[in-house]
């Protein structure tokens, strides 16, 4: 692997200082020519600071770079850039509505002769690239038309046609499903093998343990430790990011399920885009039990959710809440009559307004409740008081109550909906992708509070894409394929194979194609 | 190519009602139709002259508003931009009435240019720099061009002649076409070209790669290098030029005069036909055209006299069409991305 170990890139004594807060904190860094070299750490640590300077958009406050032994001075992007550096940002730096050409082009173009744009010549190059690499993508394709994994690859395409050796990831995987996560780590090797050093930056401990050859645990921006595959475990792992003991399985006594809470008969509904998103699904959530559903992401778990939260319509079929037809009745009603919470998916988008304090975003779906509401104005000091309650008990990491929402981290703002969800007396939780995007920590709290939740007598519904989740927390494991449910498994018959089976649409007992 | 084929239909519906115009203009002025007939009133090749000179102030502003929102900057401002550049045009070509004709109308030209890209720069300079509003930086050009205007305007001065028709050699003994398109004063020449020269300069060159990358996802143009306020200062600029020219038409091709007010709602009906036309430069040249066409019919009912209809209800028609235009597509059509976003980033803060 780097047996020779010729450093391609050294961060000396970086420090980042942002107004009130030190972003980085003296980190020393060496990543060696042809490694794949993982940084670790929470939200919030420092890795992408980190990045964002080593790739020229921010400036430190203090320290130096070097690339190939040689200092380097960045200003922007260019110079990095230059220097053989490229960025897989975690959000894509992709323009939607330009084809895959132009955005691998863009800021480095290919001109005729006539000054005019030579589309075709960079076309040639991507075909390339993608046949060197394995990295099939068709140039003249639209790229808000692909899907997330492609458009990814277009990302990765666009730093090999600038001649990057040194390639970063920020968080490649986190918008990924299982499958197009495998073929990223497929990609990465081939990478490597080629002689292309890479920075992989996660905080999926599996991942890292898998794809890595060293390992780099950052924490509150300072490097707390350097480690192996070999030598490390996930525990090992998580405790240095986390810097305490962390339980990575959850502890649950076996369910004692009751009465039916949610019962979902022969529901039907459209996506957005029109099509049938759910072809008639069927199932019986219990008091007092989890009912986990799996499935790759885009099979009909988004529509489910929102069908039965009411912020989708049904086409067809019934939900059925604690024994009365809640079929398109309105969210307040499911919410309110029908005793229910909602950890929704897109947090940003259902679970809270950003640009609230955390202590409105608390009392979100209950403002108009006594003892909030007095009359027609809000009661100010029960909803501050309530706040400081909810923040300590969920330990959400905000300076005040006052603090906008949209500041905190992510990990820190899903805390902040599972309080406010998760405070008021329910009978049935609904959570959809509880940890996405959220650092150990604070998924160890989330995964307690729903097991807790469940032995208080709640019915849970937990839909989830990590198939990790969805083992460790549910009684039952539901299989969502292409708008159905394919089958539903109680979890000691569960195993990831026949699970992961079901998810790609093969039913227990039917002879697996090899294609599949 | 550039942009999914889903976005591009009401620029083709804009465009094919250009085409079908000249079609029929052609066929109905080939053809013996007695001259009272209302298709001759309607497609006559003076209806059409006339249709052409409406168009070509709002093709203007319409080019001067792509060139601004292609790169992120909102443009409400191109009525105050061409009032302006007008203004110029008519002082410089006062200033010079007794040099040789064409010299002080080009004077005027480059007055109006001159004047129009000082309105983009400020337009870009409240928006980028002082992060402004670009709805209010807009709305504050406006009424500064008609406030300035009208008070520095001395309704004495008079400028003495304007730009008369070229025609070009050949193409202008065309019948029917080379009347109506290839014997034309210069500016008219010119907005042509500007169209022809946008589109090509914003789908098949680097500046317009770029132009439309800062206004569509700034902050990936930022991570490949690109100084995304680079492009939104010279594009605003631009734009304010191009506005600039419009109300050099007016004034020194058109009337041959500058009247207070004078654009008279027409920076904003180029911003229609910029939305009509899904901020494509043919598109926008193509629902500008159905919009002066309607001021074409207008003025040719009004001469005729041929229908029983109040003539205050005729006068409406160009608006009428404006509105139903817009209120029917606007929904179709899709905006830049982040059009009207300050775009920072902390390194250039720093």
């Amino acid at each position: 692997m780097s047996e020779n170990r010729i450093p391609a890139l050294e961060v000396k004594h970086i420090t980042k200082r942002f107004p009130g807060v030190v972003a980085n904190d003296d980190v020393n860094l060496t990543l060696y020519k042809g490694e794949i070299l993982a940084l670790l750490g929470e939200n919030g640590a420092g890795k992408s600071t980190l990045m964002n300077i080593i790739y020229g958009l921010y400036k430190p406050t203090e320290g130096e770079i070097y690339v190939n032994g040689k200092k380097a001075e960045m200003h922007n992007p260019k110079d990095a850039i230059a220097l053989g550096i490229g960025m897989v940002h975690q959000h894509f730096q992709l323009v939607p509505v330009m084809t895959v050409a132009e955005n691998i082009m863009l800021g480095a173009e290919s001109v005729k002769k006539n000054g005019l744009l030579d589309i075709k010549k960079v076309a040639r190059e991507i075909t390339e690239l993608s046949h060197r690499y394995h990295l099939d993508v068709d140039p003249y394709a639209t790229v808000e038309d692909l899907p997330v994994g492609v458009q990814q690859r277009v990302e990765i395409i666009k730093a090999l046609y600038r001649e990057a050796e040194i390639l970063i990831l920020d968080e490649p995987t986190a918008v990924l499903t299982p499958q197009e996560i495998e073929g990223l780590f497929e990609i990465m090797k081939r990478l490597q093998k080629q002689g292309k050093s890479i920075i992989f930056i996660s905080h999926k401990l599996k991942e890292v343990l898998y794809i890595s050859d060293r390992i780099v645990v950052l924490r509150n921006g300072k490097v707390v430790g350097e480690t192996t595959p070999a030598e490390a475990t996930q525990e090992k792992l998580a405790a240095m990011m986390v810097g305490r003991e962390v339980i990575l399985t959850v502890d649950k006594k076996p369910a004692r399920p009751g009465d039916v809470v949610l019962e979902v008969k022969n529901l039907r509904a459209k996506s957005d885009l029109g099509d049938e998103a759910l072809r008639g699904v069927s199932f019986q959530v219990r008091e007092g039990e989890i009912l986990g559903v799996a499935g790759v992401q885009g099979n009909g778990q988004t529509e489910l959710v929102e069908v039965i939260t009411s912020l989708k319509k049904a086409e067809g079929g019934q939900v059925i809440i604690n024994g009365e037809d809640m079929t398109n009745a309105s969210p307040r009603a499911i919410t309110q009559k029908g005793q229910s919470s909602h950890v929704p998916e897109d947090r940003h988008a259902y679970g809270m307004v950003a640009t609230y304090s955390v202590a409105d975003n608390l009392v979100l779906n209950t403002y108009n409740l006594p003892p909030f509401a007095k009359g027609i104005t809000v009661n100010r000091p029960a909803i501050i008081e309530h706040a400081e309650k909810l923040i300590q008990e969920f330990d959400v990491r905000t300076p005040s109550p006052h603090t906008m929402a949209g500041s905190l981290s992510g990990g820190n703002q899903q805390k902040m909906v599972v309080a406010r969800e998760f405070s008021r007396p329910i009978k049935l939780l609904i959570a959809a992708q509880p940890t996405r995007g959220i650092d150990v920590g604070s998924i160890e709290f989330i995964h307690n509070q729903i097991v807790a939740k469940r032995d208080e007598g709640v019915a849970v519904l937990l839909v989830s894409s990590e198939l990790d989740e969805i083992m460790s927390l549910s009684d039952r494991i539901a299989v969502m394929y292409k708008g159905e449910i394919i089958d539903i498994v109680p979890r000691e018959e569960a195993t990831r194979e026949n699970i992961g089976l079901l998810m790609a649409g093969v039913k227990r007992g039917e002879k697996v194609s090899v294609t599949g | 190519m550039s942009s999914p084929t889903r976005f591009k239909k009401t620029s083709l519906i804009a465009l094919a009602v250009a085409m079908v115009l000249i079609i029929v203009g052609i066929v109905v002025n080939l053809l013996p139709i007695p001259d009272n007939s209302m298709w001759r009133v309607l497609f006559g090749v003076s209806t059409l002259n006339f249709t052409l000179r409406a168009t070509i102030p709002l093709a203007l502003g319409a080019m001067a508003g792509i060139l601004c929102e292609r790169t992120g900057i909102i443009n409400i401002g191109i009525e105050g931009m061409m009032l302006a550049g007008a203004f110029a045009g008519f002082v410089a070509k006062v200033a010079t009435n007794d040099w040789p004709l064409m010299a002080s109308l080009l004077v005027g030209v480059a007055a109006a240019l001159v004047a129009g890209a000082a309105m983009g720069y400020i337009h870009a300079l409240f928006s980028i720099k002082f992060k402004m509003d670009q709805i209010i930086s807009g709305t504050f050009l406006i009424l500064l061009a008609g406030g300035l205007t009208s008070y520095l305007f001395n309704p004495d001065s008079v400028a003495e002649g304007k730009f008369s028709p070229i025609a070009i050699p050949l193409l202008s003994k065309i019948p029917v076409i080379g009347d109506i398109f290839f014997n034309n004063p210069p500016i008219t020449y010119a907005a042509f070209i500007i169209v022809i020269a946008l589109h090509i300069g914003l789908f098949h060159t680097k500046w317009g790669l770029r132009s439309r990358a800062a206004g569509e996802h700034p902050r990936a143009a930022d991570t490949v290098g690109i100084n995304v306020n680079f492009y939104r200062y010279l594009n605003t600029t631009l734009g304010g030029m191009v506005a600039g020219l419009a109300g050099g038409f007016l004034v020194l091709e058109a009337v041959g005069q500058f009247q207070e007010g004078m654009t008279a709602g027409r920076g904003f009906i180029s911003l229609a036909a910029m939305i009509f036309g899904n901020w494509m430069p043919f598109g926008a040249l193509g629902a500008a055209t159905l919009f002066g066409y309607t001021q074409g019919v207008q003025n040719a009912l009004l001469l005729a006299g041929v229908v029983n209809i109040p003539r205050h209800f005729i006068s409406m028609l160009p608006y009428l069409v404006t509105i139903i235009a817009v209120a029917g597509f606007v929904g179709r059509v899709r905006p830049p991305a982040a059009e009207g976003k300050v775009y920072e980033t902390e390194g250039s803060s720093e």
